[in-house]
């Protein structure tokens, strides 16, 4: 009798996540489209007067990555839940932390780093300079993993709840508000000539702390969901 | 050996079964019988340590399963009332990813074999498991016991939604892993196929 070890375990849940993915282009493609969609709107209502965009951009950007890690955090858990897939995984001979650490990680991989990758091209037409999009690129790449962690927990104590979709609003989006404000403050400071160090430091923190607290938090939540 | 002492257990504010104590040997069977929303499920899925129970205690070897936690979670084969499947992926992928979370072997031809062994025909291995009837579902869910390697299998209502065929494959998979050994706790309302002197019951009452 055989047992998977724990990269094994949690190679295998990112597999199985990401090959679901793969079956769902088009939730992964509506994420993309909501982020591109969203924050090109933004020039288009305020105008072309790049000052005005440039002022704008790092709050619009970040609030726009926000809310499409919100927007997919239903997905997290639910599906598995209704299909009986999140039982079996309980049973998993590892650590739930370690698993919850794969699945927060395909929801980023599939939420979060369209983003990051992104988000030259969306800086562009706020007018952000070379130095500012590398700052924006930066915060969210360390940012929308946090936002990933902090969304877990919410998505796990809200499983199996009718509206959920609300709950989880609610419950989430004052914790992301640390994030938003490091993030933005980032971009907003390399714009000012000021210098990011701080602000992405402190986004630095959010992750470790969220990695070390937030899957052991969701780990927890998932067994109170299922009992 | 498998143990429950003085078990009990409860949904919301109803008692579904108090003081259940029962002894599973290698090589048998605890058929687990009783009317709808008699508790059989949330037994079993207290069995597996997906429930806490009200009182008692679950022993593996002796020892609480609180106490052992993944290392009992690795003696178990459980399959519940949900198949545990995912619509998307074809029975052959399905399959594959839950061996190889489990660490059972998950090459490719032996997970065709389960398949095979449970009476799936090839051309349905590569399709969408969304577009398979319930019953083939269930077969893809009950495959994992081909791939099994584990001694104690937690199976609630295993045959439901399955022919004849697939009852019979399914019993004669039971009755092998009882010959080698094997501890098996079953929730059905169905008579079981298997020497009687392997299979004891538990009655569950409302």
């Amino acid at each position: 009798m055989s047992q998977p070890s724990m990269s094994e375990a949690l190679r295998g849940v990112i597999r199985r996540d990401l090959l679901l993915a793969m079956r769902h282009r088009s939730d992964v493609a509506m994420s993309v489209f909501f982020v591109v969609i969203v924050a090109s709107l933004f020039p288009l209502g305020v105008g072309p007067e790049s000052a005005v965009l440039r002022v704008i951009a790092s709050g619009v950007l970040w609030v726009t990555a926000l809310l499409a890690c919100l927007l997919s955090l239903g997905r997290l858990f639910t599906a598995d839940y209704l299909d009986g897939v999140l039982e079996q995984t309980l049973l998993i001979p590892q650590p739930l932390a370690v698993l919850v650490v794969g699945k927060v990680f395909s929801h980023w991989v599939i939420s979060g780093l369209p983003v990051v990758l992104l988000s030259p091209l969306l800086g562009l037409q706020f007018g952000l300079s070379g130095d500012s999009l590398w700052v924006l690129t930066l915060s969210l790449l360390l940012g929308t993993p946090t936002l990933s962690m902090i969304g877990a927990i919410g998505a796990a104590l809200t499983l199996g709840l009718r509206g959920s979709g609300l709950l989880v609003a609610l419950l989430v989006l004052p914790l992301f508000i640390p994030v938003l404000i490091f993030g933005a403050g980032a971009v907003t400071n390399s714009l000012a000539g000021i210098g990011s160090e701080a602000n992405l430091s402190l986004l630095g923190a959010c992750f470790l702390f969220s990695f070390a607290f937030a899957p052991w938090a969701t780990a927890v939540a998932l067994r109170i969901a299922l009992e | 050996m498998f143990q429950t002492v003085a078990l009990s257990g409860s949904r919301g504010e109803r008692q579904l079964f108090s003081d259940v104590s029962v002894t599973v040997k290698p090589g048998t069977l605890l058929a687990v019988v009783g009317e709808n929303g008699s508790g059989k499920t949330s037994f079993l899925r207290m069995l597996c340590g997906l429930l806490s129970p009200d009182g008692g205690a679950i022993l593996w070897q002796g020892k609480d399963i609180r106490q052992l936690k993944e290392l009992y979670s690795a003696q178990l084969t459980y399959v519940g009332h949900l198949n545990g499947i995912k619509d998307e992926l074809t029975p052959v992928e399905n399959l594959t990813v839950s061996a190889s979370l489990a660490g059972d072997e998950s090459s490719g031809a032996i997970v065709q074999k389960a398949l095979e062994a449970v009476g799936l025909v090839r051309p349905v291995h590569r399709l969408p498991t969304r577009v398979l009837s319930q019953g083939q579902k269930r077969r893809v869910s009950l495959a994992r016991l081909w791939l099994s390697t584990r001694p104690l299998w937690l199976l609630d209502e295993p045959f439901a939604s399955l022919d004849a065929a697939a009852t019979s494959y399914l019993t004669q998979r039971l009755h092998a892993h009882l010959n080698n050994g094997g501890m098996v706790v079953v929730a059905t309302h169905q008579e079981i196929a298997i020497p009687t002197d392997s299979i004891q019951h538990l009655r569950l009452t409302r």
